[in-house]
């Protein structure tokens, strides 16, 4: 009896290793690095929804262009991107970079950029013709040392305060234009018993963007941008005011922030509980998800004191050195730039493309708006999605930040963006 | 038969408890149930308004392919570390020699390692050996660190082995391989449901390495039970549908083993 | 049932010392036994002690950002640490939910245990309701959690016809609040939260060791107290409880280690939390590793993680090296 079931055991455990064999004969034919197999690996974090449609829709039309070419699309899910930045910069280090990769312009970039990783791509943009299709700031936001690195694909907003239609008409109020209006609005509507500012600051990072747009309106574009350069200190008069206003503000917030995503203070707004919130324009995405409309259930303004600037967040893509084919990581790239590309892309993620020569009419009504706007404003990094500062800075401006929306000292806050700040210059 | 507490007393706690615990299972299978646009917090009590079964749709499809992958992975994994582990717990409990209580120490101290700080040196290292991006290697991975606890479990196990036993068949000729076959292997059947229930169930859920080591086509289910998220808008319905759905097969190892499980730990680690 | 036997004699009859069997023909077994040891000593080998090393050499480096940088730093990157207010409060928050964690899940496991055991009729279908948190992934619960213990909508809306209004996992307060180093010491009350959320999910487990080791305790053991006159009660705490100490030091290393390493389940509930209340050296570790590229600072913090297990799980090995011998 007990000689059968062992003989069981040996025959379950057999089949085990035969198993184990089979799939590894199975991936060793497809698997292993990307130098290997010779597809062209697309790295992003655009796993689900309009972005990942979107994916699929320059796939698709690269694909009718290039049929020999196999594409295989590796996104990463997880953690607003960090899961794939976490994968990334595993793959980097162990000298396996993917063909092209997802990453925001800015210092995001020039991390990879100054650690040697990527290839300028300066006769691209020129075989291309690519000079003057995009904006020049945000050419300077993928440029090291005057070379070019990446590919911008998309653009969203970082300065948009996103309104509940209904609350505002009630109330007889018209959207701020400046911080006094604004907490003439917020007042009345905490009167009413309105949650005048919904944050949902679960993931920090979005305490730090309403931070950063307090940053920009105070300091102007100019100052703004020096701030990340080391030339103007966080001791600055306008940081102070900066940081007074931001605490200021957080009485006029929903008590559980700390413990909602940004999906969830956005859901607030759109289910009349609060009637602000300040958001990049991917929230957009999440209202119409939810069947809500643009211009009628929902308002859209830039925040206020930002009017002529546009805080950008931006995707976009290299080519890593090392990778086995160039050539034809070049042609995606290619694609990307284009403005069939751009089109085929942005309309379905809710974002607006980097080229300023596209088709208008592919857009919605608040797209149409942001890329007049984009056109003609000073456009700024965003820090809160590492285009203005190292991780490493960010990170510790996130500490900062999440102390601060707590114990709401601006003294302590102030030393502790100072501190922070010596990495700057490195 | 003990009759320690008023039945009815410990029917109502158990009940209660029961409830409790059952409270976010509720909630998942009711925001599970719902279109995307009615899910949010401010309604997670309420149950849908019709029963919608796209969530389940959407989150079958995009699961399915994935499936497989889990099942190439788990299956070798669990058994390759119940068997490595049951040869270990083998010698470490019936053949000591000298240190072999320090080679155990050494192997148990591997389980309490926080893995996100080795992820790096093993990547690079299945990227060396060319296992990267393959359930062969993510199979390896689980298998090496699954050695701890089987080993554990095993050696308990065999602890409660009398020794006589084994010396007996070494009086009838049996060697290190024969007693194992024919004595050891035939007794440890409820110890290998438990390894292979703790090791199924562990190996099933994670997450960390399968996603560092593996990309698109070969993931694991849970991996992409997380791509069913976009980084801007995640459809909690679906989100909770899969859930549930990735959770059915280790669930019903549960209820389908539970008792052996029982037994088996009574048997095993119990004695740590 | 042949392990039942085997279990009782292996009480009885103390362990055959190895000395006594030195015969011809065992060497070779020996070292057969030894050979069939050998893959697994060299895979952890490398996997685990290697792996440390090279993590540890790491954490005394300056390697600050993408590029790797090997140059000796000292103890800097943990200097920097023990000065850093996100890693105090880690430091702080592991202990607390350590603590009630464990101690919950011990309790509580103990409790079902013993009410399961008293032979009910729907003991299946209690046994799995409890197991069944723990087959669900901790990235999933995580979410449930944070929905339900959300204080605006979540189980509030129940507890507001109480008259009862917990800030749950967003309440801000530190009891009792002693001032050490850059921060405030004591319980952060929103941990409660995430203490509820990680006792759910791991009850199951302790309540299934436990439910193994009251099967283990023969009945007639129970029975000749009775005959002594001992009620029912008096039976639990005089004999059966006693017994099952060795239960809850296994539970209690197991959960330990859960505790120490949390991450899945913070990150997915409630991140750092405000103020840090609910973040812990898992999440740390991997934001500044892996977020800020600050991989020198991300080791460190690894390493002192490792060193707070090691000062739980070395006296567990040794001591119960000690009970065997």
């Amino acid at each position: 009896m007990f000689k059968r079931l062992g003989m069981f055991a040996i025959a379950v455990l057999v089949l085990a290793a035969v198993l184990a064999g089979c799939s590894n004969s199975k991936s060793s034919g497809s698997g292993g690095s990307s130098s290997e197999k010779g597809k062209l690996e697309i790295f992003s974090w655009w796993t689900a929804g309009g972005e990942a449609d979107g994916l699929k829709a320059l796939i698709d039309d690269f694909h009718k262009k290039y049929p020999d070419i196999k594409i295989e699309n590796e996104a990463v899910a997880g953690g607003a991107g960090s899961n794939a930045k976490a994968v990334l910069a595993t793959r980097m280090q162990g000298g396996d970079p993917p063909s092209t990769f997802q990453v925001h312009g800015g210092a995001e970039l020039l991390t990879w950029v100054k650690a040697g990783k990527m290839e300028a791509l300066d006769s691209l943009y020129k075989k291309n013709g690519w000079d003057g299709k995009f904006p020049k700031d945000l050419i300077d936001m993928v440029s090291y040392n005057g070379k070019i690195y990446a590919v911008p694909v998309d653009i969203h907003r970082g300065n948009v305060l996103w309104y509940n239609k209904k609350i505002f008409e009630d109330n007889g109020l018209e959207p701020p234009k400046t911080f006094d209006d604004f907490f003439k609005v917020a007042d009345k509507l905490k009167a009413k018993g309105i949650t005048p500012l919904a944050i949902g600051d679960k993931d920090v990072w979005e305490s730090t963007m309403v931070f950063e747009n307090i940053l920009l309106a105070k300091l102007g574009p100019d100052k703004y941008r020096q701030l990340w350069t080391g030339e103007v200190p966080f001791d600055d008069p306008a940081v102070k005011e900066a940081a007074d206003i931001f605490k200021k503000m957080l009485n006029y917030v929903n008590a559980d922030h700390s413990s909602l995503a940004w999906q969830d203070a956005t859901q607030l707004v759109a289910d009349g509980k609060a009637a602000m919130n300040i958001m990049g324009d991917w929230a957009k995405g999440y209202f119409t998800s939810k069947g809500l409309k643009y211009d009628q259930d929902y308002g859209a303004v830039v925040t206020p004191e930002t009017d002529g600037m546009f805080m950008v967040i931006t995707d976009t893509f290299g080519l890593p050195k090392g990778v086995s084919k160039p050539d034809q990581v070049k042609k995606f790239l290619t694609e990307l730039g284009s403005v069939d590309g751009q089109d085929a892309f942005n309309p379905k993620k809710g974002s607006i493309p980097a080229r300023t020569d596209t088709d208008v009419s592919k857009y919605d009504d608040y797209s149409k708006k942001a890329m007049e706007d984009f056109k003609s404003n000073s456009l700024t990094p965003s820090l809160a999605h590492g285009s203005a500062a190292p991780e490493s800075f960010l990170t510790k401006v996130n500490q900062a930040v999440n102390i601060f929306v707590t114990q709401k000292n601006v003294a302590n806050f102030i030393q502790a963006l100072k501190d922070a700040s010596s990495q700057l210059k490195q | 038969m003990a009759k320690a507490f008023a039945r009815p007393l410990i029917y109502l706690i158990l009940v209660i408890l029961g409830v409790l615990f059952l409270v976010p299972v509720y909630v998942m299978l009711v925001t599970s149930l719902k279109p995307f646009d009615e899910v949010s917090i401010a309604t997670m009590w309420k149950p849908p308004a019709h029963i919608d079964f796209a969530g389940y749709a959407e989150a079958f499809s995009k699961l399915a392919p994935n499936f497989m992958n889990t099942i190439y992975l788990v299956v070798p994994a669990t058994l390759l570390s119940a068997l490595l582990g049951s040869l270990n717990g083998y010698v470490l409990s019936k053949w000591k020699f000298k240190g072999s209580d320090w080679v155990f120490t050494a192997i148990l101290f591997g389980m309490f390692i926080p893995y996100q700080s080795i992820l790096i040196p093993l990547l690079q290292f299945i990227r060396n050996i060319g296992l990267y991006n393959s359930i062969p290697g993510l199979i390896l991975v689980h298998v090496v660190y699954g050695l701890p606890i089987t080993t554990l479990m095993f050696r308990n196990f065999y602890a409660n082995i009398p020794d006589s036993l084994v010396e007996s068949a070494q009086i009838d000729g049996a060697g290190f391989v024969g007693i194992y076959r024919h004595i050891i292997m035939p007794l440890s059947i409820t110890g290998f449901v438990v390894v292979a229930i703790w090791q199924f169930t562990n190996i099933w859920n994670e997450f960390l390495f399968a996603v560092t080591i593996t990309s698109s086509a070969q993931q694991p289910i849970m991996v992409a039970l997380q791509n069913l998220a976009g980084s801007q808008v995640v459809e909690w319905n679906v989100q909770m549908a899969g859930a549930l759905l990735a959770a059915l097969p280790t669930l019903l190892v549960y209820i389908l083993l539970g008792k052996y499980f029982i037994r088996g730990l009574l048997a095993g680690s119990v004695k740590g | 049932m042949l392990e039942r036997e085997a279990l009782e004699t292996a009480e009885v009859t103390p362990a055959i010392k190895t000395k006594k069997r030195k015969r011809a023909g065992l060497s070779k077994d020996r070292w057969l036994a030894f050979l069939f040891l050998l893959p697994s000593i060299i895979l952890l080998a490398i996997f685990v002690y290697g792996f440390i090393s090279w993590t540890a050499y790491v954490s005394v480096s300056r390697w600050h950002s993408l590029l790797p940088d090997f140059t000796f730093a000292g103890l800097a990157n943990y200097q920097a640490l023990f000065h850093n207010f996100r890693f105090q409060a880690d430091l702080r928050n592991t202990l607390f939910f350590s603590v009630f964690f464990i101690v919950l899940v011990v309790l509580l496991g103990q409790m079902l245990a013993i009410f399961i055991d008293q032979r009910l009729k729907a003991e299946s279908l209690f046994r799995n309701i409890f197991l069944f948190p723990m087959a669900l992934s901790f990235v999933v619960t995580g979410v449930v959690w944070r929905w339900i213990l959300n204080p605006e909508t979540g189980v509030n809306l129940l507890l507001k016809d109480f008259g009862i209004h917990p800030k749950w996992y967003t309440d801000t307060s530190i009891v009792p609040s002693w001032h050490i180093g850059q921060i405030d010491f004591g319980l952060p009350v929103a941990l409660i939260a995430v203490v509820i959320a990680a006792v759910w999910q791991m009850t199951g487990f302790s309540l299934a060791m436990y439910l193994a080791g009251l099967r283990a305790i023969p009945e007639d053991v129970r029975e000749a107290a009775r005959i002594d006159g001992a009620s029912e009660f008096q039976i639990y705490r005089k004999i059966i409880l006693p017994q099952l100490k060795p239960i809850t030091y296994s539970v209690v290393i197991i959960m330990a280690h859960i505790s120490l390493k949390i991450f899945d389940l913070i990150y997915a509930m409630t991140g750092p939390g405000a103020n840090y209340v609910t973040d812990m050296p898992g999440v740390f570790m991997f934001e500044t590793t892996f977020r800020g590229n600050d991989y020198a600072q991300g080791a460190a913090i690894a390493i002192i993680m490792l060193i707070m297990v090691a000062v739980f799980i070395i006296p567990y090995l040794i001591s119960s090296r000690k009970g065997e011998s």
